[in-house]
């Protein structure tokens, strides 16, 4: 351990303390010297407010319960808490988890009674879901269309952020993390509204630019257009 | 070559077997060799619709089963040389017949008659999948009830499936002008809004259909009904005519399938 390279680094900011940890070093040697440095400065934080704490580890992997072990350590100073722990280095499972957490799948049908389109991620359906149907996400629900039927957001996590968003919200039920909620409108009346979703293109036949009902396009699969179906 | 177009609706009692019928008279009066179908096996409707119920002599189950030639099941029509009809079986179920059997009966009549109209019995089940089996095209046939409209398109989704069978085609039956104007009714627009499939015709309800099923001879014989003139335009359309629909009263521009935007490119 050599003096002119310390393996704990302390900074004063304005809001806080930030601790830079040497990426090299054997993780003992880490919490080994965090504790000494603590100890050894204590007095800048024997009394006082809270001082929030910042961790940078760098290139180093924390694993979970390095994570609480780094945690409980600065904690165990009355008046230091721990603000984040940052680390420039995730593991491929949980990059994947946070690839699909955040991922948008745009999806063009129609989701007619008895089907259930579900995603993992975001979900954005250009079409309709009609009355019987049936679409979830794990994040939010985007709909380019009519929401006649269920909608469920947040749906495996119990993520209660996620939104629903329809441009024609006549849904049968709402499902957002653990929370349901219905309405109260009579079967005929969700059928009810004149707003038309109307989508233009290049229609090469007629080599001009036309616009039409959006189910209308959904139906022209020789169009270039719309998005690919995973 | 001919073409097997089946007629399905999900739910019952909405006229797949008098359009069925009807469709079948329609094409025959047009000069196209016709073969209509009957997929109900335990409730066959379609001979007795068709008025030709005491001249079968074997049926679908039997051509299943190698009890009989296909050519024998065959029930020619009273009134054209060039409309014939397989019966149902009345005596059994609809698990009697594999999917398999029955898209070979159909590929078999394909290759005797312009159409097969296959009247599907109401359901998803075993029936449903044997009225599809041999299928090319599909007519959806719905009437303007909540009810009616749900089961359609949880048809409609399971035909879209069925990667052999072309876009669905509706047909609105029963349509009452009275009951639209009044609200209590769907109307035509909301019912394609939520189905978003094409139009194939529409029907009023007609008190002389239920008159012309009693005595066995399908509406679109009646040149004065406008049932019966609903059924012809049908049958013109499947042909691929352009025919125009009828008026009910005055509607709003489904119709008015796109507008261009003038002069851009």
């Amino acid at each position: 351990m050599s003096a002119s390279q310390p393996l704990v680094t302390m900074k004063g900011r304005k809001d806080g303390l930030v601790l830079v940890m040497d990426e090299m070093c054997a993780y003992d040697a880490l919490i080994d010297e965090l504790k000494e440095k603590l100890s050894v400065n204590r007095h800048f934080y024997k009394e006082g407010p809270m001082i929030s704490v910042k961790v940078q580890t760098g290139n180093r992997y924390i694993s979970e319960s390095q994570r609480s072990e780094l945690v409980a350590v600065i904690r165990s100073y009355d008046h230091l808490q721990v603000e984040s722990i940052e680390s420039n280095v995730m593991t491929s499972e949980e990059f994947e988890n946070k690839r699909i957490r955040e991922r948008l799948t745009p999806i063009t049908r129609i989701v007619r009674s008895g089907q259930v389109l579900s995603v993992e991620g975001n979900l954005l359906l250009i079409g309709d879901v009609n009355p019987g149907g049936t679409v979830s996400a794990t994040g939010n629900v985007y709909i380019l269309g009519a929401l006649r039927g269920i909608a469920c957001a947040g749906s495996s996590e119990n993520e209660s952020r996620s939104v629903i968003v329809a441009s024609i919200m006549k849904p049968t039920q709402l499902r957002i993390g653990g929370r349901i909620s219905r309405t109260e409108e009579e079967p005929m009346d969700e059928l009810k509204n004149d707003h038309i979703l109307e989508c233009a293109y290049a229609d090469p036949s007629l080599d001009k630019i036309v616009i039409d009902r959006l189910q209308t396009v959904l139906k022209r699969i020789d169009l270039p257009v719309l998005f690919a179906q995973p | 070559m001919g073409e097997a177009i089946v007629v399905t609706s999900g739910k019952g009692g909405v006229g797949k077997t008098t359009t069925s019928a009807n469709i079948g008279t329609v094409l025959a009066l047009q000069g196209k060799k016709v073969c209509l179908v009957d997929t109900d096996i335990g409730l066959r409707n379609l001979d007795v619709v068709m008025g030709l119920e005491n001249r079968i002599i074997y049926d679908l189950v039997d051509v299943a089963n190698g009890r009989c030639k296909l050519s024998q099941a065959l029930v020619k029509d009273k009134r054209f040389d060039s409309l014939s009809m397989l019966p149902a079986a009345q005596t059994t179920d609809k698990l009697a017949v594999k999917p398999e059997e029955m898209k070979k009966m159909v590929d078999e009549l394909k290759a005797d008659f312009d159409y097969v109209i296959i009247d599907c019995p109401a359901g998803i089940e075993r029936g449903f999948r044997n009225a599809v089996a041999g299928a090319d095209h599909a007519i959806v046939v719905t009437t303007p009830e909540i009810s009616s409209v749900r089961d359609a398109d949880r048809i409609i989704g399971l035909l879209e499936q069925e990667k052999q069978i072309t876009p669905p085609r509706l047909i609105i039956n029963r349509i009452r002008q009275h009951m639209m104007k009044s609200g209590g009714m769907l109307e035509i627009d909301e019912i394609m809004n939520i189905l978003a499939i094409d139009l194939l015709g529409i029907v009023l309800d007609d008190d002389v259909v239920i008159a012309s099923s009693n005595k066995g001879e399908p509406v679109a014989l009646n040149p004065n009904s406008k049932a019966s003139q609903a059924y012809r335009n049908i049958g013109r359309r499947i042909l691929g005519e352009t025919v125009p629909l009828m008026t009910i009263e005055e509607k709003g521009g489904f119709l008015q399938k796109f507008r261009s935007l003038l002069g851009m490119r």
